[in-house]
């Protein structure tokens, strides 16, 4: 992924137009043969470049709303002793509760609920005090139970709001906060995996995952593009993963977003919308959602309908497919779980003097204890240390980054705003190529700060520090400092010396000097430029131009 | 020996009069012997006789781990059993092994007792007669008891016994026959709708239903989640609170669970009752209530005014509503519960392999009787988006409403409430089968159900015999989790009314050296 949240950036102002003309002979639904790019398209439209289409109607307006399920980070299942661990043996994992033997009984899991509260109160939810169970019933053979015991009726968090940002420009240099609401929060299980053996014609299941504690976080549809949606989602899952509430990586399945798009003209009401499954990245989901606007808009223009269907995407193709309905529409037949009483939370209010501490959850305690937000964490950083607020942005999107760039200031004289360029262009640039975490960087902090502070005292020039750093990728436990000794980059402290050189630039350039005496004062960098390779860039640039402007104004 | 109760027989292990293996061998004999009652499903010689083993050698140490220990008990087949089969006498379950024990099984074993096998039932514990289950119907003891033998008119051929024979009701039929006939000491069954109480009254047992929460389900095969409860039957009031003292309290398995840890209690004997309210609502003067049981129930009212309680008419006014609540509840948590039985995990799957939704058809339709896939049928309907608030709603509501009319005869000052267990005595087989599953249930739950819609404690006690020499039960109803109470005042009814030994031929071959004959003079 791009540095900033969700790649080309783009604010979408909220109207499409239907972006290219459909071959006549294509009409009804499935995958047009529709060009990479869509998304390109689509920013024509937000331009006005493109005409409405052939209808001539008004624009058009997209509604994205998400549904997010975040596996609980949690020792154990939401209802059972299992453990929860990703890419165990198959079915190693699995309690009678889990296999859903007859006679178990749900037991609901601390942890989980804990996470949850903290989840909604980070998204400024309201907690319910008293939250029920629900059943929600459907045959699969990855669904042991018959039955997925959810939050139907009275969730544990409802209300809240996101606020997360995206550029909207392509410098990423302009930035736009937006908000989403977040209509509830829920507690629910997981299902288990079916894995389909076509040639043997046999199904598979593995109930590892069966009974792993989920939080769905269900979006109000106040977003209208991919890009939207996928720094939202971006924004969730750092707000996530910095609660600890759920590690939240799409890739192994802890973060899956289901997308409802729909689009309408302005002034009218939503129309029929289509649930997008089957992402797995943050890119293919923006992807997904503005292929589906567009090839919406333009089964509308051609005279076709929606319908209200779910569609998979397809990430090979870049476009989505309808997905075969497991057993047409589905009654879900919801009914209370019995065998969980309503799930009671307590403020330090309502708090009952005589409880037991283990058994109650206190809202208020979880409140006081919330780590700093990724929002607040950006601000603070922008204030303490004068960075621009995109910088914020890249520092907290790389795990540990931001706590990497803090460590580098403490230990050095260098200004923060400077320290944020070697953070971000030398360092974020050398991990991304060689595809390493923060913490797997071979140089540390520490010895970053050291080379920073060779480079303040003036010992070396940037370009040797540039060389330094090179070598101290190879981690071979040097200090910047024993470096420096052996490639003799040390700056060159004898003035004569120098001079000498300049001299000798000077001689050996008389076109440029002319140059320079006709007025063209920007070939004095390519004369710096010379002597800087003659001392291997071991001369101060400022010295050597004053030398050189000194020389040459004589 | 046979024929003592709980108490006695484990005084007698204690001092000595008897072993364990000489107990159990006893009741694997006797259990034998009245096959014919098709009372237990499974017989569990091997693990029981090792049980009991296991208990000598603890009493020959002299640390016996208490006053279950070497006590052979009989387990309705909807708990879990570590090692048993757990059938719900249906064709879903045939030749199931659980890999865990429910809870209360647990507890008794590690307490000592002796587990002899489990017991008959209506298929998944749905019915009121013990005839609807794979394993055919569970026959009543009395049918063969000198007393009804006697009322019932001289036999000029055998095949008249034969077809006169009585049900047990149900579900719980196999544990109430298992405790009438002498095989075992005590026997758990279940309880959602009376199927404790309704079969411990047929056959002349003490039936106790605890208050909803009081004790485990985890383990018990679910009928209705939000009303069974693990049942007590049991030969004598003592019985089954030394029963309740061992299986209630927390577990941390089941939610639903009681927080608080339970105290065991021992019930003295009630000297004086004038301190008590007695109410008797009206309401369960039910249409078919028959006026044999009607006169033993003001017979019964008589007994605890003329000793000086307070007796008074009490009203619940909405029991007339609570079969049809309780059927619309009960089908829709069926058709959830039953859900799990597809064939992939465990228990019956059917050869059917076109599709997976063909094989879960196949399956269901072989496993489940037509009794279970027509409650799975009509439950699924309640729960159908369109009909959730017309009916499950409605019923919850109802079922509120019921509650309620407890709560308030509670506050109004009542102690306990004395009702009929069952409309009239136990039906012959061949009349009870003329009559559909869905109706007898509606008929016979009438009197018992409203107490599982309320989570409230209710017994039966064996209080005579009707004019055709069978038994007949009333039923006292207490306030939540106050069993002691209840207990207390079941204790003193059972000691006035003095129910008779039912005298059974076999039991007789068996137990040479009966107890004392305490129990002679008869109420009726």
């Amino acid at each position: 992924m791009a540095a900033l949240v969700a790649v080309a950036a783009r604010g979408c102002g909220g109207l499409w137009r239907r972006a290219r003309q459909r071959g006549a002979g294509q009409s009804g639904p499935g995958p047009g043969p529709f060009p990479r790019g869509q998304r390109g398209v689509a920013c024509n439209a937000r331009g006005g470049a493109v005409p409405a289409g052939k209808s001539g109607l008004a624009p058009w307006v997209p509604v994205v709303g998400l549904e997010i399920h975040a596996q609980i980070s949690s020792n154990s299942k939401l209802f059972s002793g299992s453990q929860v661990q990703f890419a165990a043996p198959p079915n190693s994992l699995v309690s009678f509760f889990d296999a859903s033997l007859p006679g178990t009984l749900p037991v609901l899991n601390r942890r989980c609920v804990e996470a949850a509260v903290m989840t909604g109160l980070a998204l400024n939810c309201s907690i319910n005090k008293k939250s029920l169970f629900d059943r929600k019933h459907y045959f699969y053979a990855d669904l042991p139970a018959g039955y997925q015991i959810t939050q139907q009726r009275v969730p544990i968090a409802v209300n809240g709001s996101l606020s997360y940002s995206l550029c909207i420009d392509s410098k990423m240099s302009q930035m736009v906060t937006k908000t989403v609401r977040i209509k509830q929060i829920q507690l629910e299980q997981d299902s288990g995996k079916s894995l389909h053996d076509d040639t043997r014609s046999q199904t598979l299941v593995d109930l590892n995952r069966a009974g792993v504690g989920l939080m769905e976080v269900v979006m109000e549809p106040d977003m209208c593009c991919g890009e939207e949606a996928a720094a939202a989602v971006r924004e969730l899952q750092l707000i996530l993963q910095t609660l600890g509430s759920s590690q939240a990586v799409m890739a192994e399945g802890q973060l899956r977003v289901d997308a409802n798009v729909s689009v309408h003209h302005p002034g009218e009401p939503y129309g029929v919308r289509t649930e997008v499954k089957n992402i797995n990245s943050i890119r293919f989901l923006a992807k997904a959602i503005d292929y589906e606007i567009q090839r919406q808009i333009e089964e509308l223009e051609n005279g076709g309908t929606i319908l209200n269907e779910t569609r998979a995407f397809d990430s090979k193709l870049g476009c989505t497919v309808p997905m075969r309905d497991k057993e047409g529409k589905q009654d879900y037949r919801f009914m209370p779980e019995p065998n969980l009483p309503p799930l009671i939370l307590y403020d330090a209010k309502s708090l009952p003097a005589n409880m037991n501490h283990q058994q109650v959850i206190n809202i208020d305690w979880i409140h006081e204890r919330l780590p700093d937000l990724p929002s607040v964490k950006r601000k603070k950083l922008v204030e303490q240390y004068g960075i621009l607020p995109e910088h914020s942005f890249t520092l907290l999107n790389e795990e540990g980054l931001a706590e990497f760039f803090e460590s580098v200031v403490k230990q050095t004289q260098m200004k923060p705003k400077k320290v944020i360029g070697w953070i971000l262009k030398d360092l974020l640039s050398y991990l991304k190529q060689h595809s390493l975490t923060v913490k797997e960087s071979p140089v540390s902090s520490f010895v970053l700060a050291d080379l920073l502070n060779l480079l303040e005292k003036k010992e070396i020039s940037s370009t040797a520090a540039k060389q330094v750093l090179a070598e101290l990728w190879k981690g071979e436990g040097k200090t910047p400092l024993e470096i420096v000794k052996e490639q003799k980059l040390e700056l060159l402290q004898d003035q004569k010396e120098l001079e000498q050189i300049c001299q000798a630039v000077i001689d050996g350039h008389k076109n440029e000097v002319m140059a320079i005496k006709a007025g063209n004062p920007k070939v004095l960098n390519k004369l710096i430029g010379l002597v800087q390779k003659k001392t291997q860039g071991r001369s101060n640039p400022v010295l050597v131009k004053q030398l050189l402007e000194k020389k040459l104004s004589g | 020996m046979l024929r003592a109760s709980l108490r006695q027989v484990s005084a007698a292990l204690k001092e000595g009069r008897v072993a364990p293996t000489e107990l159990c061998q006893r009741c694997l004999a006797l259990i034998k012997s009245t096959k014919f009652l098709n009372a237990y499903i499974t017989v569990a010689e091997e693990t029981a006789m090792k049980q009991a083993e296991e208990s000598e050698e603890r009493y020959k140490r002299g640390q016996p781990l208490g006053i279950l220990d070497g006590i052979p008990i009989a387990v309705k087949d909807n708990f879990n059993t570590v090692g048993i089969e757990t059938t719900c006498a249906s064709n879903m379950l045939k030749g199931y092994i659980s890999p865990y024990n429910a809870t209360v099984v647990q507890k008794l074993l590690d307490q000592g007792a002796v587990l002899l096998g489990k017991t008959n039932l209506d298929e998944f514990a749905m019915g009121s007669g013990s005839t609807d289950g794979v394993f055919g119907p569970v026959r009543n003891p009395w049918s063969y008891s000198k007393q009804y033998k006697e009322k019932s008119g001289p036999k000029s051929h055998p095949e008249d016994e034969e077809s006169n024979w009585v049900i047990t009701g149900g579900s719980s039929g196999g544990s109430a026959a298992a405790v009438a006939a002498f095989t075992c000491f005590a026997a758990l069954g279940s309880d959602t709708g009376g199927s404790t109480r309704n079969p411990a009254a047929h056959c002349g047992v003490v039936g106790l239903k605890p208050t909803y929460g009081l004790i485990s389900r985890h383990g018990l095969i679910p009928l209705v989640n939000s009303m069974d409860v693990p049942g007590i039957l049991t030969r004598c009031v003592d019985d089954a609170a030394v029963l309740l003292g061992s299986l209630a309290g927390h577990d941390p398995k089941d939610s639903t669970t009681i927080q608080d840890d339970f105290m065991p209690f021992e019930l003295l004997n009630l000297a004086d009752v004038s301190k008590l309210s007695i109410g008797i609502p009206k309401e369960y003067h039910a249409p078919g209530l028959s006026s044999e049981i009607l006169a033993l129930w003001s017979k019964a009212a008589d007994l605890f005014k003329n000793a000086g309680a307070k007796v008074v008419e009490v009203s619940l006014p909405h029991t007339p509503y609570s079969i049809v609540c309780y059927h619309v509840l009960c089908t829709a948590e069926v058709a959830s519960n039953m859900a799990r039985f597809d064939g992939l995990e465990y228990g019956h799957r059917s050869d059917m392999k076109d599709s997976t939704e063909s094989l879960y058809a196949a399956t269901r339709r072989e496993g489940f009787n037509d009794v279970v896939r027509g409650r799975i049928l009509s439950g699924n309907y309640f729960l159908l988006k369109q009909n959730y608030e017309k009916y499950f709603v409605k019923a919850q509501k109802v079922r509120r409403l019921i509650a309620n009319d407890f709560v308030k005869v509670f506050r109004s000052g009542v102690d306990i409430l004395l009702t009929p267990t069952t409309l009239r005595d136990a039906a012959p087989y061949t009349e009870f089968i003329q009559e559909d599953n869905r109706t007898r249930s509606a008929q016979d739950d009438i009197l018992t159900q409203a107490a599982n819609m309320a989570g409230l404690p209710a017994i039966s006690v064996p209080t005579a015999l009707s004019e055709r020499g069978l038994p007949v039960g009333l039923q006292f109803i207490g306030r939540s989790f106050q069993e002691k109470q209840l207990l207390t005042v079941a204790k003193w009814f059972e000691k006035q009314v003095q129910f008779p030994l039912i005298q059974l031929e076999e039991v007789k071959r068996h137990d040479s050296d009966v107890f004392q004959h305490q129990k002679s003079a008869s109420f009726s």
